[in-house]
């Protein structure tokens, strides 16, 4: 099921959480909302669900405007970041609630009912645990469990909360493959909040990243990291350095020497913030249109070294990363050069 | 897999690692003993001079058993009226927000604190036939006060607390996504309520009915007011075991007061039992 959302806005007690926010959804695709804490991304969830209605704007399942509907009628399969599961019920009877709670002749038989919930535990390597209560089940089960009681009621959309965001680095790792071959064979059109960049990257089709109750960019993985179109971007997915600049003659200055990067096309003259990933340089020897610094902290990360340079006159300190077998030194000259970079107009 | 069962039979729980188990456990035990035990076994040795046969001529008099089943099932009825009454106040108060609501959460805890003798006195005025409600009810045939009816009323007044106090905090730990999940599950606000709510709940009010209806059992001050206290119509148990006392028999006195701590310890073990197994299954 394609979903669109088209220029929604949504308040709460007149304070907006979302400004006019749109996004299309395509059948079938695995989608991450990823932004920080207060991004809007829970609330953006939560209005594809129906658990709030927009203030403003409208979203559409297919062709069918479902802004007005309730999460009854929408029938969409929401994960909850805390599972909600209901305790006072079986395995079973959870997976094959929304199964039971049908009416007339939607309702499966009770036989049937509990034929997909065996089922769905096979899909979510739980089976043999029908019999067992939620309290007996670690975090992961609990996590499984909920997904298979979303899926039971073949949701149009099946939208995901946080879904790792209480489970520890291990079993969030294992989870993640686990949902991705989930997705692969079922093709439900899957939507995940998260605040866990790599999750994101990694998970899904497209990554939308979000702050501040805005989208500020959409795209694949590569897209997101490779052209950042924004300062946040930039900052919020992998590492980035950034430097004050000066744009004169179609040429970006540090203070009063050229660094041998032309301006882009329609860049306007006057201060500008350049960045880039500190990965992402080319060391150079000698200095003719090049970022030059002395090297004021150095750091081993992994398998490289990361080095804060001091820059020009005003002494701008930037990182880059070097190779761990580069000889600079505390005070040594190191003078480079971003292979990729954007240019965005200085704040 | 080849896992030895459990072992068998009873005993102490393993002593955990904050210390003083075993004087904790005596100081226990010994209070339990001092202030309940004792009196209580004071009562059954008093009644047990009587012998069988005197026992069983007062346990088997109309008037007792009347008495009994007035106190019985008064207690029985305004529990059960309060366990419906009593569920909703704690859900108006823990789920909307409205003037005044801190006022109407306080003035729960009032029949906990005001003098019975001045409940039954204010019920009293309230439901006579000449009182504000009772002139009411009076056309309509309805006589509360001096009836069993208006027993029901006191220890409904005196028991709502009980429940309130006992569901409210359980009620207040209902998790919202819990709800929604129900929702997005495709159950209306009917089904959320009987299959995922109350069943929650449910030991939660199984406490407060106990509560309530053990409260009614011994309740005397508001109730003697209001009965009238006609025998075999309108005389609760606590009222004939006073009467007796009156009449310097106390054997008969603390026969029946024995037969109403056995019901009462009857009642409320059997309801401690329905609260354990509900306990294990839903963890």
């Amino acid at each position: 099921m394609e979903v669109r959302v088209v220029n929604v806005r949504k308040e709460f007690e007149r304070f907006p959480a979302l400004h006019d926010v749109s996004l299309d959804i395509r059948s079938g695709e695995l989608i991450a909302l990823l932004g920080p804490s207060g991004s809007g991304k829970t609330t953006l969830l939560r209005l594809i669900a129906g658990l709030e209605r927009p203030t403003k704007g409208a979203i559409f399942f297919g062709e069918e405007d479902a802004s007005q509907k309730s999460i009854q009628e929408r029938n969409v399969g929401f994960v909850f970041q805390h599972y909600a599961l209901f305790r006072h019920m079986t395995v079973a009877d959870n997976i094959g609630f929304g199964l039971k709670v049908r009416h007339g002749a939607a309702r499966p038989s009770a036989q049937e009912i509990r034929r997909r919930a065996s089922e769905l535990l096979d899909l979510v390597q739980l089976s043999g645990l029908e019999k067992r209560y939620p309290a007996q089940l670690s975090g992961g089960q609990r996590q499984r469990v909920a997904l298979a009681r979303a899926m039971a009621i073949e949701p149009k959309v099946l939208l995901l909360d946080e879904p790792f965001g209480a489970l520890d680095a291990q079993v969030r790792r294992e989870l993640r493959r686990w949902l991705r071959e989930i997705h692969d064979a079922t093709g439900h059109t899957t939507v995940f909040v998260t605040h866990d960049q790599e999750e994101a990257l990694e998970l899904a089709d497209r990554v939308v990243v979000m702050s501040q109750g805005r989208i500020e960019q959409v795209g694949s993985a590569d897209e997101i990291y490779d052209i950042p179109n924004s300062p946040f971007v930039y900052n919020f997915v992998g590492e980035s350095s950034s430097l004050p600049v000066k744009v004169e003659d179609g040429q970006l200055w540090i203070a009063d020497r050229p660094i041998g990067l032309s301006a882009p096309q329609g860049a306007p003259s006057g201060q500008a913030l350049l960045y880039f990933r500190p990965h992402d340089v080319e060391l150079l020897d000698g200095c003719s249109g090049c970022i030059a610094g002395t090297v004021a902290a150095s750091r081993r990360v992994a398998g490289t070294r990361r080095v804060e340079l001091e820059v020009g006159g005003e002494r701008q300190r930037v990182e880059i990363e070097l190779p761990v077998d580069h000889p600079a030194a505390q005070k040594s000259r190191v003078a480079f050069r971003p292979r990729r970079w954007k240019l965005f107009p200085a704040s | 897999m080849n896992t030895a069962p459990a072992k068998a039979g009873w005993r102490f729980r393993q002593p955990s690692v904050i210390p003083g188990f075993g004087l904790t456990l005596g100081f226990s035990l010994a209070y339990l003993t001092l202030i309940i035990l004792i009196p209580l076994s004071g009562l059954v040795w008093r009644s047990a001079a009587l012998g069988w046969t005197d026992f069983w001529a007062i346990a088997a008099d109309r008037r007792t058993l009347n008495a009994l089943k007035i106190s019985f099932g008064a207690a029985f009825i305004a529990a059960a009226v309060n366990v419906v009454f009593g569920t909703i106040v704690a859900w108006v108060l823990v789920r909307y927000r409205f003037p005044g609501r801190r006022i109407a959460d306080a003035m729960v805890d009032l029949p906990f604190a005001l003098p019975t003798a001045v409940a039954g006195i204010a019920l009293t005025t309230l439901y006579a036939p000449n009182g504000w409600i009772g002139h009411l009810l009076m056309p309509l045939g309805i006589k509360v006060a001096y009836t069993p009816l208006g027993i029901v009323i006191a220890l409904v007044f005196i028991g709502l607390p009980f429940v309130v106090r006992t569901v409210q905090p359980i009620m207040e730990e209902i998790d919202k996504e819990v709800e929604e999940a129900a929702a997005s599950l495709g159950a209306n606000r009917f089904q959320i309520i009987t299959r995922v709510l109350f069943p929650g709940l449910a030991p939660a009010i199984v406490t407060g009915f106990s509560l309530a209806f053990a409260r009614g059992v011994g309740e005397y001050g508001s109730v003697i007011f209001i009965a009238g206290n006609l025998p075999f119509k309108s005389e609760i148990a606590p009222l004939l075991i006073v009467i007796r006392l009156e009449e310097y028999n106390y054997a008969a006195a603390t026969a029946i007061a024995a037969i109403m701590l056995a019901l009462s310890f009857l009642m409320l073990l059997v309801i401690n039992l329905v609260q354990s197994w509900s306990r294990k299954r839903y963890g």
